[in-house]
């Protein structure tokens, strides 16, 4: 079987047609793994065993009485907690850390019947543009091993792109599942804030974080929003979505309205993106859509204000991890506080403590209402920028990253470079909403993303754009450098 | 310029301790950053509320059912040091 004939709607299909198995589709992602993630470097644990046993659970089943997605296999971005299975947030500070319980998202999994294939690499706590972040490995773009395949949810971006498995979850915080998706070339929502329940998920920045598909296709992302969506009385920040997503299958975009953000059409995006822009933005138009600029011009405080607020949350959510009740502890320490600024010390990347710090800088006294409660009032205005936009358009659009992938090392001397890597993606998650990266052509043979945002809780009209979209542009989403010698 | 004395401040707030390379590098590239985001003390944003959460729910309750939680075996099994099952810590200095 060609692993990247194996959507998600394709494995439902051959297991609802009893052309093959749960085993065989399984086994067939496993010798995919075997085959390349040996240069992609996307998943830090395969489960072989328990994903074989699951699988072969639901080929017991007689076909009547299975779901309509039980025995498609997935893989789980490493900051989902999944009860007995290993779970780090790519940190060494939760190296062997076992939960005790289910994320909402993969208990939901679990009773949809789908197969867990492993765990995948991740900028550790999510905190990062390139996956470079991870304690562990470093995760390789598909489309060029040199490069960076995004992040901080780069190993779901870049399993689904070398179809090691047909979709994936990951999350978003502020931009870590749409940037990888476009550095990589696959499908990649962050939904409406509360949409997803956070239950389960290792918190980075609890007003912003948003677990979310990775696949290959608009119609397997919308399946899986569908499978993970809903209010939890778990997470008391979760709505759910307003009605249950349809998979896409309108072919135009007729009397649509779609806003270009001007303030991210100039110098921001570099010209080979800048140009596959310009050419989706005909395709839509040739689909019957009206696309018009719109200026946003509170987009530009975005990221300053998203570096107080993200790190802000996260020196207060990281505080739990002090070396007590699980995780990395010290091995020498005379005193308490000597036990927490060792095991913190010894156990966090540098990237986290740099964010620690400045969360902790804007919170102390003195600081907090220059820094954080002027983010917040930041936060407000982008939010209205949006409210604006959307009484003239139904939704707006933007490259999701200003750049191709880039190289591996490229930006790791530089935080603030890398930190400019979300300058499209960051005001979406300051305001809720939901956004969505399409693949829409290629920059010097690298993936290119186009990234819609709407209104809260637009997913359905979301997703039913982008199809149309897909269906038009016809991007290629196999990698040419991954082929199997035989 | 953030100070020397202000990023080992805020370290021992943080629980984190640096070495004397790291204090020099961490300082420099805070003071980037702390630089970077003071552009918005130049918006005027005099009478704008701040946004805490972008899609606020307000007053979210549930019934006060007892549920089963985790086991005390289930809590302790990720604990570093486990004395009587309880998680051991050193002495309070």
């Amino acid at each position: 079987m060609d692993a990247y004939e194996l959507t998600a709607h394709r494995c439902r299909r051959l297991l609802a047609s009893g052309q093959a198995s749960s085993e065989e589709l399984t086994t067939a992602f496993f010798e995919r793994i075997e085959a390349v993630d040996g240069r992609v470097q996307a998943f830090l644990r395969v489960s072989r065993d328990e994903a074989l046993a699951q699988a072969r659970a639901v080929d017991a089943k007689p076909r009547e009485e299975r779901g309509p997605w039980e025995g498609v296999p997935i893989a789980l971005k490493d900051i989902l907690c999944t009860k007995g299975v290993e779970t780090t947030a790519g940190s060494k500070i939760l190296k062997g850390y076992i939960p005790p319980y289910d994320a909402t998202v993969i208990a939901k999994m679990r009773a949809a019947g789908l197969v867990f294939l492993g765990k995948l690499n991740m900028d550790e706590f999510a905190m990062g543009s390139s996956t470079e972040n991870s304690a562990f490995q470093i995760t390789r773009n598909p489309w060029d091993l040199e490069r960076v395949p995004g992040g901080s949810s780069g190993g779901s971006a870049a399993s689904v792109a070398a179809a090691e498995a047909p979709w994936s979850l990951g999350s978003d915080t502020g931009g870590s599942i749409r940037q990888p998706a476009s550095l990589c070339g696959v499908v990649g929502m962050k939904p409406t804030y509360g949409a997803v329940s956070r239950w389960g998920l290792i918190a980075f920045a609890s007003s912003l974080d948003q677990i979310g598909p990775f696949a290959r296709t608009v119609q397997d992302a919308a399946a899986l929003l569908e499978i993970i969506a809903g209010k939890d009385p778990l997470d008391s920040t979760s709505l759910g979505l307003p009605e249950p997503i349809r998979v896409p299958t309108a072919t135009e975009l007729t009397g649509r309205r779609f806003g270009i953000i001007r303030e991210y059409l100039g110098d921001a995006c570099e010209p080979g993106v800048r140009q596959v822009f310009r050419q989706a933005v005909a395709a839509i138009e040739a689909l019957g859509g009206v696309c018009e600029e719109v200026s946003l011009p509170s987009m530009e405080s975005g990221i300053a204000a998203y570096y107080i607020i993200a790190p802000a949350e996260a020196s207060s959510n990281l505080a739990r991890f002090d070396g007590v009740r699980y995780g990395h502890r010290t091995a020498q320490a005379e005193d308490l506080l000597e036990m927490y600024t060792r095991t913190r010390s010894e156990g966090f990347g540098a990237e986290v403590k740099r964010r620690i710090m400045i969360g902790t800088y804007a919170l102390s006294a003195g600081y907090y209402d220059a820094y954080y409660a002027q983010a917040q009032r930041t936060r407000t205005v982008i939010i209205r920028d949006f409210e604006t936009a959307f009484a003239r358009f139904d939704y707006v659009i933007s490259p999701t990253s200003p750049t191709v992938a880039f190289r591996v090392g490229e930006r790791t001397a530089d935080p603030l470079a890398m930190y400019l890597s979300d300058l499209c993606t960051i005001p979406v998650n300051l305001a809720g909403l939901p956004g969505l990266s399409l693949p829409a052509g290629f920059s010097g043979g690298l993936p290119v993303g186009l990234q819609f945002v709407g209104p809260h809780f637009s997913e359905q009209g979301m997703l039913d754009a982008a199809y149309a979209l897909e269906q038009k542009l016809q991007v290629n989403t196999v990698p040419p450098n991954l082929e199997v010698k035989p | 310029m953030i100070s020397r004395e202000e990023v080992v401040y805020v370290a021992r707030l943080a629980r984190l301790h640096f070495d004397e390379e790291e204090l020099v590098q961490l300082q420099g590239e805070l003071s980037t950053i702390i630089d970077y985001v003071n552009q918005l003390g130049e918006l005027d944003l005099t009478g704008v509320p701040a946004t805490a959460h972008a899609v606020a729910v307000k007053n979210v309750l549930r019934s006060d059912v007892p549920r089963p939680g985790l086991t005390q075996d289930e809590a302790l099994a990720n604990g570093p040091d486990i004395e009587r099952e309880h998680f051991a810590v050193p002495r309070m200095s």
